[in-house]
Order: C-alpha cells, then sequence, then structure tokens
C-alpha cells in the first residue's frame, strides 16, 4: 500500500514537475522571440531608411528647381534622423560604429541647415555640390554593405539574439557574419571624416575647447595648494592628487579627500591652475536660510575666483539646495556661453559646489561688432503679440554654433514668459525660448 | 492664529526683531525669483488678491511672480528690482488680505482655485474632477477645525525643474545612476550621470535620455534590471548637478569597470580618469 501511495504521488510530481517546465520553457522562448522582433524590426527599418536616403540624396542631386529642392532636403533630415534612432535600438554599443552614426548625424545637420536658408537667395554652392555628392557615394556604400547583411540574415536565419551573446562574451566576434558587416561599413567611412573636415560641414569637428587658458602649467605641489585653498583648506596631505590621461580635452589635475561624511572633490587645469569642478558633499538639513541670502553668499564665493564681471542671472531652489548662474558681462552685454554655476546648502549657506567648465571652455577674447541696429528696430522685429518686460544686450550661441550679439526681450504672452533673442547686426530673429514654469508635483500626498 | 504668531515671536530672536519690524504673514526673510515655500505661497495669494498675479499659486517664485512683484513694484511706486523685501511686503500687507486657511486648504485638497480680492471664495474654487470618493462631511469639518487651531507647514504644491527636464526624466535617470553607480562616491554618481548627458549631446548617441539610457548593452544595470531598484536621493541629487552643468567625468561618453569590463575595444578608447571604481574615456 506504502508503496503504491509512493509510486502515485512520486509520478504526479514528476509529472507536475515536467509540465511546469514545459511552461516555463515555452514562456522564455516567447520572450526571447519577441526581443529578437525588435532587433530584427530595428535592423530593416534601417536597411530600408538608408535605401531611401541614398535615393533621395541621388534624386536632390538631380534637382534644378529650388521650389523642390528644399522639401527634399528636409526629408533627407528626416530620414537620416530615423536611421539614427534605428541604430539606437541594435545592440552595438560595444561595436565600433560611431563613424557611421556621426555619418548619418553629419547628413542630417548639413539636409538640416540647407533646408532652412534660402536656397533663391543663397543657392548651394560648389562646395556643397560636391559634399553631396560625397553623401550619396557613401550612403551607396552603406546601402550595398547593408543589404549583403540582410540577405544573409534572411537565407540563413541569422538571429541578433546570437550577436548580443557574440558581444557579450566576446570570444567569435570574428566569425559573426552581421558583426563582420557592421565593420566592412565602419570601414567604409575612414575617409569620409577627413573630407568632411576639410569641408568643414561637420557638426562634430574638431572642436576648439579650452583654447583661452591663461598662465603656466603649474607643479602638483601647486595643485595641491589650489586644491586645498577651495577644498575648506583641508590640508595638503590628506588630498590625493592624480592627473588626467590622455582622453581629457584638457590636461587637468583631480583633487579629493575623504572624512568621515565629508568628501571634496576638485579638478584643476594642468595650465594656470584654474578650478573646473569643486564639489563638496555631505548631508545636509532642511532649508533654513533664504534663497536670497545664499544668493549673497554665493555672489561673495564667486568674487574670490579669477574670473571678473560676472553676473548672478538666475537662481533656482531645488528642495534643500540653491543654484546660482552667474553669466560673464562686458559692457553690459551678457555671454550666454560663458556661465559660472555655484551650489549653495540652504542649511547654513556653504558653498558646496562650482562649475567653471562652461566658462573656460567657451571664453575667448572676442571683438565684439557694434550693432547694427537700434533697439528700436529690434525691438519692432518682435512679435506683437507679446509684451515686451524687460530687455538686455547679449551674446547667443545660435543654432549654427555661431557666437552672435543680440538684443534679448523678455516677453510676456498670457501666463508664459519668453525669451526672443533679435541678432543686432541685421534683426534676425536668432532664438526664441519658452522660459519653463515650475512643474506640478504629480506624486503629492492629498 | 494668535497662538501661532506668539510662538513665531518666540522662534525669532529679539535682537532681529529690534530693527526689523516684524510684518504681519511673511517671515522676514527677502524672497527672490527661484525661491519656494510658504512665504512664497503668501506672495501670490497677496498679488493675486490685488489682481497683480493670474498663474496658480503653487508656491514656487517663477516668472509669472517675479513680473507681478514687478508690476506691483512700479504701481506702488517702489524700485523695481523684483526683490520682496521689507517695504514691498508692507505695502502688500496694508493693500491685500490674506485668507491663509482657504489658500491652504484648497492646496491640500489639490483644487483648482484662485484668491482673487472681492468675489466670493465659493465661485474661485473648483474640486479636481478626478479626486477619489470626497471624505466625510464630519471628517472635513474636522480637518477645517484643526486647521484653525494650528496652521501646519504648507508645502509647495510644485517644483523647480531644470530647463528642458521634467520630475519624470528626472527620476528616470536617477534610476539609471542608482542602478549603475550606487556604491560609488557621490561625485562619481555625477559622473556617470554626466556621461548619460554628454551621450544625449554626441553624435553618435540617441539624442534623448530614455533612448541613451534603454540603447541595447549600453548599461549593464539596464540589462539586468537593476535600473528598477528604487533610487535614493542622492542619485537624484546626483542627476541634478549634473544637469545644472556639473561635469567631473572630464565630458566623457563612456565609462567602463576594470575589473570586469569584457571588451577589449572599450580598453583601446583615451582614457580620461577615474572617479571610484570607474574608469572614463571619450
Amino acid at each position: 500500500m506504502l508503496r503504491w501511495t509512493a509510486i502515485i504521488i512520486l509520478s504526479i510530481t514528476t509529472i507536475g514537475a515536467g509540465v511546469w517546465g514545459y511552461k516555463e520553457n515555452q514562456d522564455k522562448n516567447a520572450v526571447l522571440i519577441q526581443a529578437e522582433n525588435s532587433y530584427q524590426r530595428a535592423f530593416h527599418d534601417l536597411t530600408y531608411n538608408i535605401d531611401l536616403l541614398h535615393d533621395k540624396i541621388g534624386s536632390s542631386l538631380a534637382m534644378n528647381s529650388r521650389d523642390s529642392l528644399s522639401p527634399q532636403l528636409a526629408e533627407i533630415w528626416k530620414i537620416s534622423s530615423e536611421a539614427n534612432s534605428d541604430v539606437g535600438q541594435l545592440p552595438l554599443t560595444l561595436l565600433p560604429f560611431n563613424k557611421t552614426e556621426e555619418f548619418l548625424y553629419d547628413i542630417g545637420e548639413f539636409a538640416y541647415r540647407t533646408a532652412v536658408r534660402d536656397l533663391e537667395k543663397k543657392p548651394l554652392s560648389d562646395e556643397e555640390v560636391k559634399f553631396l555628392e560625397e553623401l550619396h557615394t557613401k550612403s551607396g556604400e552603406i546601402e550595398g554593405e547593408l543589404r549583403k547583411v540582410q540577405n544573409v540574415v534572411l537565407s540563413d536565419n541569422l538571429r541578433w539574439m546570437d550577436v548580443e551573446l557574440a558581444l557579450a562574451t566576446n570570444d567569435e566576434v570574428g566569425d559573426n557574419t552581421i558583426v563582420n558587416g557592421f565593420k566592412t561599413v565602419e570601414k567604409s567611412m575612414e575617409g569620409f571624416e577627413d573630407s568632411v573636415t576639410q569641408t568643414g560641414f561637420s557638426a562634430s569637428g574638431p572642436e576648439k575647447s579650452y583654447r583661452n587658458l591663461q598662465g603656466e602649467k603649474i607643479t602638483e605641489k601647486q595643485a595641491k595648494k589650489i586644491a586645498s585653498k577651495f577644498l575648506e583648506k583641508v590640508s595638503p596631505d590628506k588630498l590625493t592628487l592624480t592627473k588626467s590621461g590622455k582622453g581629457a580635452d584638457v590636461p587637468t589635475y583631480t583633487g579629493s579627500f575623504e572624512n568621515g561624511d565629508r568628501n571634496g572633490y576638485i579638478d584643476l587645469t594642468e595650465k594656470g591652475g584654474h578650478p573646473l569642478t569643486v564639489m563638496i558633499s555631505r548631508k545636509v538639513g532642511d532649508a533654513k536660510i533664504s534663497l536670497f541670502e545664499a544668493s549673497e553668499k554665493a555672489k561673495e564665493y564667486v568674487k574670490g575666483l579669477d574670473i571678473e564681471n560676472l553676473e548672478l542671472v538666475e537662481s533656482n531652489q531645488y528642495d534643500k539646495m540653491g543654484v546660482f548662474r552667474f553669466l560673464y558681462t562686458e559692457n553690459d552685454v551678457r555671454f550666454y556661453p560663458d556661465s559660472v554655476v555655484v551650489k549653495v546648502a540652504l542649511d547654513n549657506g556653504e558653498v558646496l559646489g562650482l562649475s567653471t567648465r562652461d566658462y573656460f571652455n567657451f571664453h575667448s577674447d572676442r571683438e565684439l561688432n557694434e550693432p547694427g541696429i537700434s533697439l528700436e528696430e529690434a525691438r519692432k522685429k518682435v512679435n506683437p503679440n507679446v509684451e515686451i518686460q524687460d530687455h538686455h544686450m547679449s551674446v547667443i550661441e545660435n543654432d549654427v554654433n555661431e557666437q552672435v550679439l543680440c538684443y534679448e526681450f523678455l516677453t510676456t504672452m498670457e501666463n508664459t514668459t519668453y525669451r526672443i533673442f533679435i541678432n543686432a547686426s541685421n534683426g534676425h530673429e536668432e532664438k526664441v525660448e519658452t522660459l519653463k514654469k515650475a512643474e506640478m508635483k504629480f506624486n503629492q500626498d492629498i | 492664529m494668535v497662538v501661532f504668531w506668539g510662538m513665531a515671536l518666540l522662534l525669532f530672536p529679539l535682537s532681529e526683531l529690534t530693527y526689523v519690524k516684524p510684518v504681519q504673514g511673511f517671515s522676514n526673510q527677502v524672497i527672490q525669483q527661484g525661491a519656494t515655500g510658504e512665504d512664497v505661497i503668501e506672495l501670490q495669494s497677496r498679488l493675486q488678491y490685488l489682481g497683480f498675479y493670474n498663474g496658480n499659486i503653487d508656491g514656487v517664485f517663477g516668472w509669472g511672480t517675479y513680473w507681478a512683484v514687478r508690476n506691483f513694484q512700479y504701481e506702488f511706486g517702489l524700485e523695481i528690482d523684483g526683490l520682496v523685501g521689507e517695504e514691498v511686503k508692507n505695502k502688500l500687507n496694508k493693500a491685500s488680505n490674506y485668507d491663509e486657511g482657504y489658500v491652504k486648504e484648497q492646496i491640500r485638497k489639490g483644487n483648482d482655485f484662485t484668491h482673487y480680492g472681492g468675489t466670493p471664495k465659493s465661485q474661485q474654487t473648483k474640486e479636481k474632477p478626478d479626486q477619489k470618493q470626497q471624505p466625510k462631511q464630519q471628517e472635513q469639518n474636522q480637518q477645517q477645525q484643526n486647521q484653525q487651531e494650528q496652521p501646519q507647514q504648507q508645502e509647495p504644491s510644485a517644483v523647480n525643474v531644470p530647463s528642458g527636464y521634467s520630475q519624470n526624466d528626472i527620476q528616470l535617470m536617477a534610476n539609471a545612476v542608482y542602478g549603475e553607480a550606487r556604491g560609488e562616491p557621490y561625485v562619481g554618481q555625477v559622473a556617470v550621470a554626466a556621461v548619460i548627458l554628454n551621450r544625449i549631446q554626441s553624435a553618435s548617441f540617441p539624442n534623448t535620455a530614455s533612448g541613451v539610457i534603454f540603447e541595447p548593452r549600453a548599461f549593464t544595470a539596464v540589462a539586468d534590471g537593476q535600473i528598477w531598484l528604487e533610487p535614493n536621493d542622492q542619485a537624484k541629487e546626483a542627476v541634478m548637478d549634473a544637469i545644472n552643468g556639473w561635469d567631473p567625468s572630464g565630458q566623457a561618453t563612456y565609462y567602463f569597470n576594470p575589473q570586469t569590463a569584457t571588451s577589449d575595444w572599450i580598453w583601446s578608447r583615451p582614457q580620461i580618469k577615474q572617479i571610484g571604481k570607474h574608469i572614463f574615456c571619450k
């Protein structure tokens, strides 16, 4: 009797385990297939879009009338952005594929800039036509290669999940057809980069950053001294100092200390010993001082920097922190790219952070042109539906990355505030920003 | 009310009161643009009472409030600087009434409401349409009573967010930062957040925070689900710092943990620096 009961119970559990295991396996496969399908979709979309891109660039070369060229360029812009988003959905992050992505981005940039331009007045230059031809050839190469890969994927039932696995384990990358195909595409892009930088159409070209750093190279000992000055005078022996590697945009010394709950961190440029990033972290209690009082502390703090003419333009309270943005000003002209940010704890008014990265990155001794139009003329260029509340002179970076002198108008329409920049030399409306309103709390307990 | 003011007087040191005449209502701090809190709620209510302010009374001193203050200063012949100091507060107190109980109750209930002078309060409030069943009448009465006895601290109903990002975007990034770098020093967390932002700017990555975070194989914490752990406040603060302009990574677009990195390619990237366990590179 006992034996039979045991046999029955055992067989029921065995069958049960079998059924459960089968179901689990089925579920797992369903999830895997779904993941595979979304990869497949992104991949086939990508090849289709590249195909389309190649065609459209080709027909834009053949076009003669300006009326059809602008919409065509706008479409190229749209397709390149879709192709870029397809790439972002494929598991290629650890594969060198960035040149191709930059290529797509460059197509988009070029198409956008030319599409929004008035081609009647400023038709495509010979150089630009040559660039377009180059884009046509290159996109043709990518298209051919991707079509080949696509064909193999379809005929041999290759799976992207295997690519992912191969990339993750890193052993058989060499044998994977898909990976090889994408590597070939990337190789074909190598010549392109040079020609882009030559023609100067690239948005990702060499940056002229940190070109105006003043001062001599500092030694490690000097670096420690400066670091200690900014990190609440912690003794230099307690500081750990390291030098940046070869990937850094600007050579820096990094100093840090740890003292129980308090941590400090500072980045100093090697040339001149200017502080780029200062951060002190500690537990911050409830806000006790007002934002105004904190702003006075921040103003006092930036006076201690070797940067002149900083004006406070924006203050924000984020819970227990006050964040203050200063801009470099010269003869009452605000330089929006040259900003310095200071963070103040609102429990006791201590400065907990400084970032001058933007300032040193963009600041240069530039010659300012005299404005070509008067304030009144600029005022007339502003949309008559908005009410002008305040105005300044300022320098901003426009959407083609040029620094331009503008009349800045703070305006309101209904309950929203807009900042409008009118180019001071030609009256062109450079930029209109909606100044953000505070956001409702969504998770408020009622 | 009387009890409260008595308490308030006790709380402020007398030395401050000797030269600053206490203003009924406001605390004696100068209120400026960007501030949040109870003073701002009162300021907005009083400005709305006089018809200068037409936005929501939410406790955040934004642009709408700023223009209202300036217009008020202009009308009352004060210096136009958008700062709410002693003089402005005095003038406001004289010119307007502030029904503190009403305003705070409306905010607590999440109602859509206004606080204009000369209009009956009942016409100025609209109950939130999607609110759950109203609490029973009794409870409501009791709540009102409690409130009259001792007004509680009222949190603003809105928050400042850096331009271009909503609280939810910040939350998503905080999730990613927490999943990736919760054992790291604070600076290391800011650096990871900065890498996400640098990627959004970069030509070779997607253009949105979600696109960058969910790019397949980009972050291990996304691949193994650690991104869905509940982030702590520190991770959120790190994201806020990065958005506000701090970048200790040195404009890096990649980082890896040298102990667990499996790809040879990542080692070939030009390195910038190491923070905690992560090496940051271009």
